[in-house]
């Protein structure tokens, strides 16, 4: 991934509100125990969150080890319902909801 | 014979249903099939297994079983089919899910319902723990259902 110099995004953990203010971040299956809770929202001062950004959000912000928890190459991620390709390329903006899906579950 | 659109039936349901009550609807909604089968999975009593819970991603888990139908139609010749899947809290011998396909030929009804059965078990939007002890554990993937979905690519 090019790496452009960029003031990093301040970001927040905010109580949730059900506002399109902010951006929703799922957690599903065991991902939700390590998160300590099935959503989280956020609102950061510059808009948008790169996947880096989201990473260092969820272990300062939420839940310590949750990013390398999320960083499982078999965790999909998924933007606004739909599964994304290339997780390192996604850009979250506010009125957002990402969702961390492990592997589901065998019979 | 005047063509008929196939009849159509994908739910996901969140509290406890029963088969028989979804199947019988089913087989009169398809008239002049040649036959109809019906598989209905139920949550094992396994020694010591209290509960098990499944969850799903609004998004994805619904629109997943629908293409999974799409798929079910384009490759088998089906006149309807019927696929109903529980989330929530479940207590052994509860039924988990149903799956009923109805078709002029029976291959083409048995083999639409073991192929959606094998994906909705291990490709379809579904997350299971499971309670023993008082406590819960997550479920996770087996190699068993990667090798159940590799009959099916061709």
């Amino acid at each position: 991934m090019a790496h452009h110099p960029r003031q990093r995004s301040i970001a927040v953990l905010v109580a949730p509100t059900g506002s399109a203010a902010v951006i929703r971040v799922v957690y599903l299956g065991k991902l939700a125990d390590a998160a300590g809770k099935p959503v989280s929202e956020f609102a950061s001062s510059s808009g948008d969150l790169d996947w880096p950004d989201l990473l260092a959000l969820l272990d300062s912000h939420v839940g310590e080890g949750l990013a390398d928890a999320v960083r499982d190459p078999r965790v999909k991620v998924a933007l606004n319902g739909a599964v994304v390709s290339d997780r390192e390329a996604l850009v979250v903006r506010h009125g957002d909801e990402v969702a961390f899906l492990p592997p589901v579950s065998g019979g | 014979m005047t063509e008929r659109l196939p009849h159509r039936d994908i739910r996901l349901l969140d509290r406890m249903f029963i088969p028989g009550t979804l199947i019988g609807p089913f087989t009169q909604a398809n008239p002049g099939l040649g036959g109809v089968c019906t598989f209905v999975g139920e949550v094992r009593s396994d020694t010591d297994v209290e509960a098990l819970e499944l969850s799903h991603y609004e998004p994805l888990t619904l629109p997943g079983m629908h293409e999974l139908a799409d798929r079910a139609f384009a490759r088998f010749t089906l006149m309807g089919l019927l696929m109903v899947h529980r989330v929530g809290v479940m207590c052994p011998g509860e039924p988990i899910v149903c799956v009923s396909a109805a078709a002029l030929h029976r291959r083409d009804a048995i083999d639409a319902v073991d192929f959606c059965m094998d994906h909705l078990k291990s490709a379809a939007w579904f997350w299971k723990r499971e309670k023993r002890g008082g406590a819960w554990h997550w479920i996770e993937p087996r190699e068993a259902d990667h090798a159940d979905l590799a009959r099916w690519q061709a």
